[in-house]
């Protein structure tokens, strides 16, 4: 039953994936672009726990611990970014 | 039933991830957006991990998963702080249906400086709730 749900939970997050990817092409602004790829982050996070489930390898969420902690540092730099960097209207 | 209960875990995480993914594909403008991706997106991986932890069952693995929720929950509302105050300064339009917002009559864009309604304004930013409180003081 497990290995059922694990494959719906794929798809899901492959969807949400692709979602957020469409957002990523599309956003009008920069800030719109850093938003999705936060949650392309977090989605992310989520893919890695499911297959750590799906092998059983627990050693893989040190991989998601990782991945958080970038897609943080990565917002904060894009803000900093785009503060210093002017007005949108120069 | 340590499999089912796993199997809901997982299935509402997903779920939430995909409420996020339509939220900031739907949603007309960058603060709403941020607010869909942000609560829900961290739900959905707070969610997960909740499910992997259950599903190891170890004390090791359950430690890092909890260490993966914590971080989530402080790190989540700063990112999208800080997102959301770099685009309200950059000028991003706000959807053409929004109500309430209550920087634009205080905030000095040139000087990028705040004002609050306390001090007497300058020229360039005459704020209404200024207006509204010395009435309220005459009365």
């Amino acid at each position: 039953m497990l290995s059922v749900v694990i494959n719906i939970v794929y798809f899901m997050l492959s969807v949400a994936l692709l979602f957020a990817f469409i957002r990523l092409t599309k956003g009008p602004s920069l800030p719109d672009r850093v938003v999705s790829l936060e949650l392309i982050a977090s989605i992310v996070v989520g893919y890695v726990g499911v297959h750590a489930i799906d092998t059983g390898v627990s050693s893989l969420l040190d991989v998601a611990i990782v991945i958080a902690l970038t897609a943080f540092l990565t917002a904060v730099g894009f803000a900093r970014f785009l503060e210093r960097g002017g007005r949108k209207s120069e | 039933m340590s499999e089912l209960i796993v199997s809901i875990l997982l299935l509402t995480g997903a779920g939430f991830m995909i409420l996020a993914a339509v939220g900031i594909l739907r949603l007309p403008d960058l603060p709403t957006r941020m607010h869909a991706s942000t609560k829900a997106g961290a739900m959905g991986a707070m969610m997960t991990m909740a499910g992997v932890a259950m599903h190891f069952a170890d004390v090791v693995v359950f430690t890092r998963a909890f260490a993966i929720v914590i971080f989530i929950l402080i790190t989540a509302p700063i990112a999208a702080h800080v997102i959301g105050r770099a685009g309200y300064f950059l000028g991003t339009p706000l959807w053409e249906g929004t109500i309430k917002d209550e920087l634009k009559d205080n905030y000095d864009e040139r000087t990028h400086s705040l004002y609050s309604g306390f001090e007497p304004a300058p020229e360039s930013v005459i704020p209404p709730t200024h207006k509204k409180r010395s009435e309220d003081d005459e009365d």
